[in-house]
């Protein structure tokens, strides 16, 4: 979670993948990527193309520039002095092509923008719409910090190279293609210059990057953990306090500090070559230039170049080759750096594109019926699921839970509690046996009718950020406001919420740090009360509640149960005494099943569960 | 400012050293268009080539010194900012470590969080690139406009006319589009709370079949997300072509210029041609100033929020036993009427009194916010008591040095606090402890069994917070922490919740036997956790409400047989 991130962009500075190396991907993947890139760019086929035209243009009128300043400057040193009307004119058309290549560039920058947004727009899009029809167990196997990374870092970088760099390279092939042209119309024998700096150039930027990108790389990820460290540590201030470890913490803190900035100094060590050796080689090729031109300049001069020969050359004809050049010279350097980020843009499209081709929950069967006026039987019979093949988690698991009746699970921690109410719900289907609701398999029924016939309220406590109004009616959207401080009364939070300065429309924060963990779970236990569904799943529900306020909310839990099938786990042997069928599940098979008084009198785990209270 | 002056004052010799030699790389190449127009002018006049190949030599070497000097200086800059980092980072991170928990409350942990990282990299950053930058840049603006001056006054006028003109633009354009990205970046964060909200909560968005909703929710912020992102971006665009534009415009007058110039005979062409290149330098130089400009602001702001913490008093020291004379021949510990506010309105403790001989044990109970882990950070002074006062041993705790009345504890808080290293080195903590009590803590903890069945058993990481155990395991290996120094006080808070009572009621047995010299407290909600204690405090808003033995409240105390009966249905008065 991206706390206090002040000046920090989520993407940038929290994004794991920043500091892994692109991956290497096999030609194919590469062109499967690509097209499926260039579905996102055909839709928006128009803009590309008037932002392709318009590039074209501003580049033209950028270049055309150096060549009515240099006619101005030969006008200017035009034989027989000054000719200055030639000067105006000259100087009018650089004006003239500044202006409109200023306008146009702004232009292609806004419709840049615009194409760009669009394009983020639809990915992200896509790839959320995505994420509601996974299966939950994909959450369960993620990490949440992952799926981020990729909604917002790597579509990020997906789109920046599609709508810049893109754009960037036919610039950049258009600029140097541009100015070799009209440097060979100035002076062919001059472009041997380039012969030398441009392959220096091209060795000397790949070597460097070669060498310099894993320093950087480090640097981020040393960076990274130093940071990751710090707020670990900073978590915890009070128990480094009560054992007096300060001193100790402090000094891992340097160790990792000295990591950070010693892999900071050996990035910045070799990376300092680079922006003086990349001017070096451009004041070089300037340094040739001028040797060149002199001494052809000079032989124009004195006649032994003859005019409009090979050899020939003019003072403006010097300087407009220099700015040239200089031109020139920009994009090759650049080329090394684009190159790489299209690499690395590939590569977070492929985990974009893993998202959006995984496998969805199965969408209903054809024929899969609504169930509605559900009673609340619910039996499963011979039940057998595990998460992958190899691992069954549900061992054969039959169970007969009459309408209205409250049946409770209890066991350790791994017994398969909260896997059968994964199977319950159908947010996995059984691989043996089945699970039917008023004698229908629930397979056949439709996933939404089936889980709108229950109500769940789970361990981990889920709000959203929004008003505590808004987050109590999130079921049930039909709710008036009466209905949800009804409910909220019902769950002995009415008070509390009453007592903030906003009330109802106090806006949940950043995962509701605001309020304490047992209100959270009274408020999604309000959220409970509201919809009349028949049957209910409580999961530790009231795990977080401290026992006097469990006490008061016991009375509206028993209404909340009433006439209702009820699945309970819990830990707290007080919740489940008095439910009609207790089952014990031990490694995902079920040891012992009745009332608490029956199990009480076999005198199994349950028993001596139950005893060790009074010990 | 003060601050990173203050960090940099010990590196101005060798900054000094390396400024100086980025003057000289920067004056070396700011030598190249003044040798380009003079071998274009006189040299070509005089028809030497000897001479055209003599100037052109001294051009490459001066690009080659001024590429080495700039690597040198480059180099330089890099290790002071290195070491500045090192040196702020370290006094910052100490600082807070060795902050009063009321400090901590008072700044929150986010906010110091972000300062550590952060604040405290934009300022390397600032230190490197302003040593890398800010020297080169005014140099070549400056020196370009010396010699344009020296060159041709006039001329020279009318470029660096146009300079204001490239800051006014940059300085007002980038005023008006960084708040914009400001709120460009709060509404990447609302995306991505959407994204992380979602992704924690599918099981309830589906079951409640939500989706669509979250999907339109989703589809909102995203909007709103390219709806900013358009609008920055349409504003930020406004710099390059503006800048771009200026600097051709000037180029424009200065041939215009030129030209009537030249036309007056008081200059000549090849002047125009090393103007033009001195023009293009300045006014890069112009754009690197106004963004060492815009950084500046920034880091200045991340150094005031580096200096308010390591400037931030602190209240907690140790006061001398003349001011608290010790009190010889009471109980080990002593809560005299004691008081306390977090915030200095309402009382969250008031008037508790109570004291406890050494190995005995304590029981505190209590519904939410009634004051249960305000007395243990009284006790451990993580706040000062605002009236009344805590003894150990017939000492007040504010005389005793922290370090000294914190080894006298083991605490399992309620704040679990695990983080990602082994699990032997979780429970030592960076302690001088052995693996064999490491070993003997876990088992009465409960917790050596579940740590052997692990594939690695001790030698299993950690993630971050402990996220891949369960909670009754984190509790355990927090209590094992507690246990494994020998401690003389045995601090509970809340800290055996997620056990099954089984489990629990074995931890509690075992701490009976194998500690019973030691004293200790134990804060809980379930009746279970404290009725075997010596003295059971029931608090209520703040105050004791009453305290004895499991008998005694049973008997008389209608709050703790309210607890009792709700967790064990009754059972126990039958």
């Amino acid at each position: 979670m991206n706390r206090g991130g002040f000046a920090r962009d989520p993407r940038a500075e929290n994004n794991p993948n920043k500091n892994a190396a692109p991956k290497k991907l096999g030609k194919r993947d590469t062109g499967k990527i690509l097209r499926r890139l260039g579905k996102y760019l055909a839709a928006h086929w128009v803009l590309f193309t008037v932002a392709i035209v318009f590039t074209l243009l501003s580049n033209q009128l950028s270049l055309l520039g150096p060549q009515f300043s240099g006619d101005a400057i030969d006008a200017i040193a035009a034989e027989g002095g000054v000719n200055y009307e030639l000067v105006l004119y000259n100087v009018g058309l650089m004006l003239g092509c500044y202006a409109a290549a200023g306008v146009l560039s702004y232009v292609l920058a806004a419709i840049m923008i615009f194409l760009s947004q669009k394009i983020v727009y639809s990915m992200r899009k896509s790839l959320f719409d995505k994420l509601t029809t996974l299966p939950v167990g994909y959450f369960d196997q993620h990490a949440t910090g992952d799926i981020i990374s990729r909604i917002s870092y790597d579509i990020d970088t997906v789109n920046a190279s599609l709508s810049h760099d893109l754009v960037q390279v036919m610039t950049s092939v258009y600029t140097v293609v541009g100015s070799l042209i009209f440097m060979w119309q100035i002076s062919k024998p001059m472009i041997l210059v380039f012969a030398v700096t441009v392959p220096a150039s091209i060795i000397f930027t790949r070597f460097r990057a070669k060498r310099v990108r894993p320093l950087f790389r480090a640097r981020s990820a040393k960076l990274g953990e130093l940071n990751g460290y710090a707020e670990e540590m900073l978590s915890g201030t009070k128990s480094i306090r009560a054992y007096g470890r300060e001193d100790e913490i402090v000094s891992r803190f340097d160790k990792r500090n000295l990591d950070a900035v010693d892999a900071y100094y050996r990035a910045e060590y070799y990376g300092a070559t680079l922006g003086p050796a990349v001017n070096f080689i451009n004041n070089l090729s300037i340094s040739l230039i001028t040797i060149l031109g002199g001494i052809l300049y000079m032989f124009s001069q004195n006649g032994v170049a003859a005019a409009g020969g090979l050899f020939f050359i003019t003072l403006g004809g010097v300087s407009k080759f220099v700015q040239y050049s200089r031109k020139f010279a920009g994009p090759i350097n650049e080329f090394a750096n684009i190159l790489n980020e299209f690499q690395s843009a590939f590569a977070a499209a492929d985990r974009v594109f893993k998202i959006i081709d995984e496998d969805p929950e199965p969408t209903d069967k054809e024929g899969s019926q609504e169930i509605r006026h559900v009673r609340g039987k619910v039996e499963l019979d011979r039940v057998k699921f595990g998460y992958t093949p190899e691992k069954t988690i549900i061992h054969d698991l039959s169970l007969l839970a009459e309408e209205g009746k409250t049946v409770a699970i209890v066991g350790p921690t791994g017994a398969g509690k909260t896997t059968v109410i994964n199977l319950l719900m159908r947010f996995y289907d059984v691989d043996d046996g089945k699970i039917s609701v008023d004698g229908f398999d629930i397979r056949d029924l439709t996933r939404g009718s089936l889980r709108a016939s229950y109500t769940m309220v789970l361990q981990e406590t889920w709000l959203f950020y929004g008003t505590i109004y808004e987050n109590i009616a999130y079921g049930s959207p039909d709710a008036t406001r009466e209905d949800v401080i009804r409910a909220a009364k019902a769950a002995h939070i009415h008070e509390f919420i009453e007592s903030l300065p906003e009330g109802y429309d106090t806006v949940l924060s950043d995962d509701g740090v605001n309020i304490s963990k047992g209100q959270k779970q009274l408020i999604t236990i309000a959220r409970a009360m509201l919809p009349k569904s028949p049957m209910l799943i409580l999961d530790e529900a009231t795990s977080n509640v401290d026992s006097r306020t469990e006490i008061n909310i016991q009375k509206a839990m028993s209404d909340l149960m009433k006439e209702r099938t009820c699945f309970v786990i819990a830990h707290r042997l007080s919740t489940v005494k008095n439910a009609d069928t207790i089952i014990v599940m031990q490694k995902g098979r079920v040891t012992e099943m009745g009332s608490h008084d029956e199990l009480l009198a076999a005198g199994g785990f349950y028993a001596s569960l139950y005893n060790s209270q009074f010990e | 400012m003060k601050l990173m002056l203050k960090y940099l004052r010990p590196f101005f010799g060798r900054m000094s050293v390396g400024l100086a030699i980025k003057i000289a790389g920067t004056v070396v190449e700011l030598a190249l268009p003044l040798i380009l127009s003079h071998i274009l002018g006189q040299v070509v006049a005089e028809g030497n080539i000897g001479k055209i190949f003599f100037f052109g030599g001294v051009m490459i070497i001066c690009s080659a010194a001024a590429c080495v000097l700039n690597i040198v200086a480059n180099r330089m800059a890099a290790r002071v900012a290195r070491n500045f980092s090192e040196m702020i980072r370290h006094d910052l991170f100490y600082k807070i470590m060795h902050l009063s928990a009321k400090k901590i409350d008072e700044f929150t942990v986010p906010s110091l969080e972000s300062r550590i990282t952060s604040d405290t990299y934009h300022t390397h950053h600032f230190v490197g690139m302003m040593q890398r930058m800010g020297v080169r840049a005014p140099i070549l603006l400056i020196g370009g406009i010396g010699v344009t001056l020296f060159m041709d006054a006039t001329l020279a006028l009318v470029m660096i006319a146009v300079l204001p003109f490239i800051f006014i633009t940059v300085f007002f354009v980038s005023r008006k589009g960084v708040p914009l990205y400001s709120r460009v970046q709060v509404s990447v964060d609302k995306m991505i709370r959407v994204v992380r909200e979602d992704a924690q909560g599918m099981r309830v968005i589906k079951a409640l079949s939500k989706t669509e909703h979250e999907r339109d929710r989703y589809d909102a912020v995203n909007r709103a997300l390219v709806e900013d992102e358009r609008r920055a971006g349409l504003t930020m665009g406004i710099v390059n072509p503006a800048m771009t534009l200026l600097m051709n415009l000037g180029s424009v007058l200065v041939v215009l210029l030129g030209a009537n110039l030249v036309m007056g005979g008081r200059s000549n062409p090849e002047t125009i041609i090393a103007f033009m290149q001195y023009f293009t330098q300045i006014s890069m130089a112009m754009m690197t100033i106004t963004r060492i400009f815009m950084l500046y602001t920034k880091s200045s702001a991340s150094a005031k929020r580096i200096e308010e913490v390591l400037e931030a008093e602190d209240e907690i020291s140790v006061i001398s036993e003349e001011e608290l004379p010790r009190k010889d021949g009471e109980s080990f510990i002593v809560f005299d009427d004691v008081s306390f506010s977090y915030k200095g309105k309402r009382n969250d403790l008031s008037h508790v009194s109570f004291s406890l001989e050494r190995g005995e044990s304590l029981g505190i109970i209590g519904s939410t916010g009634s004051g249960k882990s305000t007395v243990i950070s009284l006790l451990l002074r993580y706040y000062d008591v605002g009236q009344g006062s805590i003894r150990i041993d017939g000492r007040d705790v504010r005389t005793i040095d922290p370090s000294e009345l914190h080894s006298m504890f083991g605490v399992a808080l309620q704040n679990d606090f695990l983080y990602a290293d082994t699990i032997e080195e979780n429970i030592r903590f960076g302690r001088d402890i052995s693996p064999e009590k490491i070993r003997e803590a876990a088992r009465i903890a409960q917790a050596h069994d579940f740590i052997e069945a692990f594939s690695e058993g001790y030698d299993r990481m950690l993630a971050s917070k402990g996220t891949n155990v369960s909670g009754g395991q984190k509790q355990r290996m927090l209590i094992a922490r507690a246990v494994a120094g020998d401690p003389d006080i045995l601090i509970l808070d809340d800290s055996s919740s997620a056990l099954d009572y089984k489990t629990d009621a074995n931890l509690r047995r075992a701490l009976a036997t194998e500690l019973s010299g030691t004293t200790k407290i134990t804060v809980a909600q379930r009746v279970s956790s404290v009725m075997s204690c010596d003295l059971i405090i029931v608090l209520e808003h703040g105050e004791i409400a009453d305290m004895g033995t499991h008998d005694e409240l049973l008997a008389r105390c209608d709050i703790y047989r309210g607890i009792s009966d709700s967790q064990m249905g009754g059972a126990i008065v039958e």
